[in-house]
């Protein structure tokens, strides 16, 4: 690491950005962006999502060139071309979806990286001090499709590490860990910044900024909206920086009256086709009308599997396998499901609910296509078009009309039309996976609250969420998956967040079990 | 025993084309890239090698055209499905009409017209070597230039530091390009080389094998090439074996005749594509070794700026 | 200052139309070049190559019963691609055709009836569809590539057809040629158009154009065929069967293949041949790409495709030139078709801002 003494802190910055600005054809990503890091800082750059926070980092990083603006590196000027430019000058880039080979091995993976023609034995010598080092505990020889996505962000650290970076940037990398590996990716960030190296961590979680960063830069609409200490902030106070008002708390959530099980799941074991997936195991839970189950837990656990489970994506050996209000599905696909009334929200918006090239009135026509907008083997367009004028309009999607390819809407608009479109289909059950991912606050707000109106209407929902802060404030109980089994759920009076967290490792034991009405079977 | 010879060298002669053309595909494949435009590189490669061996009466230079003119098509191939990121099977099926009409265009003024090579002409000084000479007599250079072909694709794959990082390409080209590797470049390399070994084969076809031109003279062999690669899993050595199997196949109506077995002869020379189809479907229907062994960006444009 | 490709938000419209018309405007430079080497006029060679084969009425005639296997095939074909199926065995699927075809017309012709040309357009479809189903089989069984399947099968195909003539159909009257007996007056399509060999054949090609459109723009299926071919996971997502996609892709193009096989040999061929097809069903894919999958559009570059065959003629005749000019004219067309497709999704932009902005010293 370079070293870095008090004086040299004050005279020369490690990074600094003027004025970056990055134009693409349907929106401004960055305009006019000025960042300061110091030697040995842990700065935060916040923003919510479509801020512009990814395209500056990749300005930095050399997958993209900015359209104006300079680059300084320790006092210098520079001009950052590729990703290589990047490694040579000495940052480092800890991808939020990493950059690794799944079919092979750690050390290979990491020996691509270094510039020198090193042996593989010496690099996984290297590999195994660093990570004793920083706590990060790895073994060079296996394979990437067989670790767990903590394990695998480890990779991608110890990678960034072995290039003596001056400045290691941090892409969202709370999202991937449980709470107490948060914990533990906090010290070893510590610990590097101590060393001198300095980190550009990005996130929009305002608690774990206040906890670690002792400076940021607030993005928000591609412009820096404001610089702070984050130690001596709110989350408030940051959040108005961020989004340009308060925050509207959601409203109260009531309790409504919950009626008979609409959705039963029961046993559930169904192995991964994918070779690299995670098989479900003995998987049980029940869903009643007018309530929220939420499932968390940290990503490829399961939870895609889960969705294309229950959507009928993946359809099921035994039909008894899903009950929806009593009926077997099990065998059903997803059209079939919906004219039973089970709805889907899958995670991936562009690859699966919805198709970027085509319009939205051909995106409604996707899923909405049983009772009056397809006559006797035709389209009737004017019933599609209608539809989606309305799905449009109740659900405030902005950004065009039926006719706008789906592709060119921005991620929350596109969301309230893919949920909205759901919802409109009158569903007794409602399957949501990642519900406000890549979203706006303005349409996350959007989005959570009309779970909640349909939930007051009697549907039973069932909402699967890496985020956990969106399931304690929406749903009534949560469960965890965890290695493709799930936990028990707890009520809403009982949410333990490290109880979720260890949960969340594997650990659950029969004290979190839930007090009052259970539904769920047990194995 | 008296028969085995002669089959086992009809089986080499057969199966040297399919060498050139798979290793080259293979190594295009594992870099990401589906090049279906074979066939035609091969119809054109052999055109071009009979024409220029033809007229100037040297092999070596006519194999040399030929790595050039089929360069160029997969230099065109590269430049749309690569940097134009257009769908490569449109583009490969494209590259092989346009390059099957070409060499038959610019064929047609050699139809008729036979080559004769010296063979001693062709071994050239490596006749002289004082143990292996005679060797070299018997078994075409460019025989044993293919078996050195297997040898260097194997090593470059799985023991050098540019063949991982070619692999890792055909994994995930957003990684590699991450880490700053030339993504483009390095597909561009590899198509390039696949292109100029199925030139190779082809004018091998038309200057050793077959010793003419004429239209039917490859006969779908690039794409039994192309389907090679995944028959091979996209392993080398595999590849290997596999071109001399169906090497084997398309000789497959003279070994029927020599054995005396009386099947109409159309049915024989069918038997290379049958076998291709079934080969394929014995492969695939494994799911788990294809999604094991498929180089998962194989076909998918990489967009450096996304 | 460098040339760079910059993506477009949404895929330009004017394009998709304008990028065949480009195509062909350049396959003409092409054409032009390639004539002043062979020491022609350019411009007068590239107006007798166009015009000539259609000055009379004969002419035209041979333009539509040219068009009308295309035409048809390149239908069934683009349901196929419109669903990310590809079907590369259109040459295979029209020979099974014929064979099916011709054995109806070989056994029952002399006989005949009202009944032997329907039977036999119907029995030709049946095998260009069996032939398609091959392929469609092994795909969604066995996850076999269709592509290299489909392709193996024209080889089979047209080995089978040169077993047949060459053996069982050869015409005892025939000299020893490999051709079959011509077939009988009952199982000839009868003429349209008098003074030309224009016949029924066409009156099916529009029967194909009609019944395409219907499917591809108002139906539902079509709908789901159009999905699959755009992503599969939303395709997944919304219920819509993959296989299903797979077996009326591939099906399609061979009912389309089998019957347009029917219509060559019971049209201006007269006689079975084992060259029944001047490469239809590769030049049918061409079709279908220059007519962008649109059933209209395949009407109007089969029409162009058709003249380009014709046109091969006269070049042998009039110009002097090889005719499988004629292939090498389609293959350019088909290759400058997917150059120009690029400007759909991208549109070319001179940088000079960027890089003037970023300056200093490197590394």
């Amino acid at each position: 690491m370079p070293p870095t003494g008090p004086d040299s802190s004050r005279l020369q910055l490690r990074l600094e950005l003027r004025g970056i600005t990055k134009v693409y054809p349907a929106v401004v990503a960055n305009s006019g962006i000025d960042l300061r890091v110091a030697p040995g800082e842990i700065h935060a750059v916040v923003g919510e999502n479509g801020a512009g926070k990814s395209t500056l980092m990749k300005v930095i990083y050399g997958m993209v060139r900015p359209d104006a603006g300079e680059m300084l590196w320790n006092g210098r000027e520079v001009h950052i071309g590729s990703p290589a430019d990047a490694q040579r000058l000495g940052i480092g880039m800890v991808f939020q979806h990493f950059a690794l080979f799944d079919t092979l091995t750690v050390a290979e993976n990491i020996a691509l990286a270094l510039p020198e023609k090193l042996s593989l034995e010496t690099i996984s010598g290297r590999i195994v001090a660093l990570a004793q080092r920083y706590c990060l505990p790895l073994d060079p020889a296996r394979r990437i499709y067989s670790m767990s996505v903590g394990e695998r962000q480890r990779v991608e650290i110890i990678r960034a590490l072995l290039q003596n970076p001056g400045l290691l940037i941090m892409d969202e990398p709370t999202s991937v860990l449980t709470p107490q590996a948060v914990d533990t990716l906090f010290g070893t960030l510590r610990s590097l910044a101590a060393d001198g190296c300095s980190i550009l961590y990005i996130s929009h979680k305002l608690d774990e900024i206040r906890a670690l960063c002792s400076s940021a830069t607030i993005l928000r609409g591609g412009k820096v909206t404001g610089t702070c200490d984050p130690r001596g902030e709110s989350a408030a106070s940051m959040a108005r920086m961020m989004i340009g008002a308060d925050i509207q708390p959601i409203r109260a959530v009531r309790s409504a009256a919950t009626g008979a099980e609409r959705l039963v799941v029961r046993n559930l074991t169904l192995a991964a086709a994918d070779p690299f997936g995670t098989d479900l195991d003995t998987v049980s839970f029940s869903v009643a009308g007018g309530e929220i189950l939420g499932i968390a837990g940290v990503s490829g656990n399961g939870q895609q599997e889960l969705l294309a489970a229950l959507s009928g994506e993946t359809p099921l050996a035994d039909a008894q396998g899903v009950l929806v209000d009593g009926k077997p599905t099990g065998r059903l696909d997803p059209r079939q499901r919906r004219a039973i009334g089970l709805c889907s929200v899958p995670e991936d918006r562009l690859g699966r609910g919805a198709v970027p090239s085509l319009a939205l009135a051909d995106n409604a026509l996707l899923t909405d296509n049983r009772q009056s907008s397809v006559r006797a083997g035709f389209i009737r367009f004017d019933v599609v078009k209608a539809f989606t004028e309305r799905c449009i309009a109740e659900f405030g999607v902005r950004g065009g009309g039926p006719d706008t390819p789906a592709g060119s809407l921005s991620g929350g608009n596109l969301q309230k039309f893919i949920v909205g479109r759901e919802i409109l289909q009158n569903p007794g059950v409602l399957v949501i996976a990642q519900p406000t991912w890549g979203v706006d606050v303005g349409a996350a707000v959007t989005i959570r609250e009309a779970l909640l109106d349909l939930r007051a209407r009697g549907c039973a929902i069932l909402v699967i969420s890496e985020e956990l802060d969106e399931l304690t404030e929406i749903a009534d109980r949560i469960a965890v998956i965890a290695g493709g089994r799930l936990s028990p759920a707890m009520s809403r009076a009982t949410f333990d967040r490290d109880a979720i967290g260890l949960a969340m490792s594997g650990e659950w034991t029969a004290a979190t079990q839930t007090q009052g009405a259970d539904h769920v079977h047990s194995a | 025993m008296s028969q085995f010879l002669p089959i086992l060298f009809a089986t080499l002669i057969a199966g040297t084309p399919l060498v050139y053309a798979a290793l080259g595909e293979l190594i295009t494949e594992r870099a990401g890239v589906l090049n279906m435009g074979v066939e035609g590189m091969m119809v054109t490669g052999a055109v071009v090698a009979f024409a220029v061996a033809l007229t100037t009466g040297n092999l070596w230079l006519g194999v040399l055209a030929a790595m050039v003119a089929a360069g160029i098509l997969s230099l065109l191939f590269s430049v749309l499905a690569i940097t134009f990121r257009a769908n490569q099977v449109a583009v490969g099926l494209a590259m092989t009409i346009f390059g099957t009409s070409l060499g038959s265009y610019l064929g047609k003024p050699f139809v008729g017209m036979a080559l004769v090579l010296d063979a001693s002409q062709a071994a050239g000084g490596f006749a002289q070597l004082p143990l292996v000479g005679p060797l070299f007599s018997a078994i075409h250079p460019l025989v044993w230039l293919s078996w050195g072909l297997f040898a260097a694709v194997w090593f470059f794959l799985s023991r050098t530091r540019a063949g991982l990082a070619l692999r890792a390409v055909g994994e995930s080209p957003t990684s590699a390009h991450a880490i700053g590797y030339p993504v483009v470049r390095i597909r561009y390399l590899a198509t390039l080389f696949g292109g100029a070994m199925a030139g190779v084969a082809g004018a091998y076809m038309s200057t050793v094998y077959a010793s003419l031109w004429t239209e039917g003279l490859i006969a779908g062999r690039g794409w039994i090439a192309v389907a090679l690669v995944v028959f091979a899993t996209w392993r080398p050595e595999r590849c290997f074996a596999g071109a001399y199997l169906f090497g084997g196949a398309t000789m497959a109506q003279l070994f029927a005749q020599s054995a005396g077995i009386g099947v109409p002869s159309e049915l024989m020379s069918a038997l290379p594509y049958l076998a291709t189809i079934v080969v394929l479907v014995l492969i695939s229907r494994d799911a788990a070794l294809m999604r094991l062994s498929v180089p998962a960006s194989l076909g998918k444009p990489f967009d450096p700026q996304g | 200052m460098s040339i760079r490709l910059e993506a477009r938000p949404q895929p330009s419209r004017t394009m998709i139309w304008l990028s065949p018309l480009l195509a062909i405007g350049l396959t003409c430079c092409v054409a032009m070049v390639i004539f002043a080497v062979a020491g022609l006029n350019p411009l007068s060679a590239l107006a007798t190559f166009i015009f000539t084969p259609v000055t009379d009425l004969y002419g035209l005639g041979e333009l539509l019963i040219k068009a009308a296997p295309l035409v048809l095939i390149a239908i069934g074909l683009s349901i196929g691609f419109r669903a990310g199926v590809w079907n590369v065995g259109g040459e295979g699927q029209l020979i099974v055709g014929v064979i099916f075809g011709g054995w109806l017309a070989l056994n029952y012709g002399p006989d005949g009836g009202p009944w032997v040309l329907p039977a036999m357009v119907v029995g030709g479809a049946i095998g260009g569809a069996l032939w398609a189903a091959i392929p469609a089989l092994l795909r969604t069984q066995f996850n076999a590539n269709e592509i290299l399947t489909s392709l193996m099968l024209n080889y089979v195909a047209q080995l089978w057809l040169g077993y047949l003539i060459f053996g069982p159909w050869r015409d005892p009257a025939g000299f020893n040629f490999p051709q079959s007996e011509p077939l009988a007056p009952a199982a000839l399509f009868p003429t349209l158009i008098e003074g030309t060999r224009a016949n029924a054949s066409i009156l099916l090609a529009l029967v194909a154009v009609g019944l395409g459109w219907a499917l591809m723009s108002r139906s539902f299926v079509g709908f789901q065929l159009k999905i699959t071919g755009l992503s599969h996971g939303a395709a997944r997502y919304a219920g819509f069967s993959p296989n299903r996609a797979v077996w009326i892709g591939l099906v399609a193009g061979g009912l389309a293949a089998g019957i347009a096989g029917v219509g060559e040999i019971a049209g201006p061929l007269g006689q079975i041949f084992p060259t029944a097809s001047p490469g239809y069903g590769y030049a049918a894919i061409i079709v279908a790409f220059l007519g962008r999958l649109n059933p209209i559009g395949i009407l109007f570059s089969g029409l162009l495709m058709s003249l380009l065959y014709l046109s091969g003629d006269v070049a042998q005749m009039s110009l002097g030139l090889p005719s499988s000019i004629t292939g090498l004219f389609q293959g350019t067309l088909l290759f400058f078709l997917l150059t120009a497709d690029v400007l759909i999704h991208y549109r070319l932009r001179s940088s000079t801002v960027a890089t003037g902005a970023i300056a200093g010293s490197a590394k």
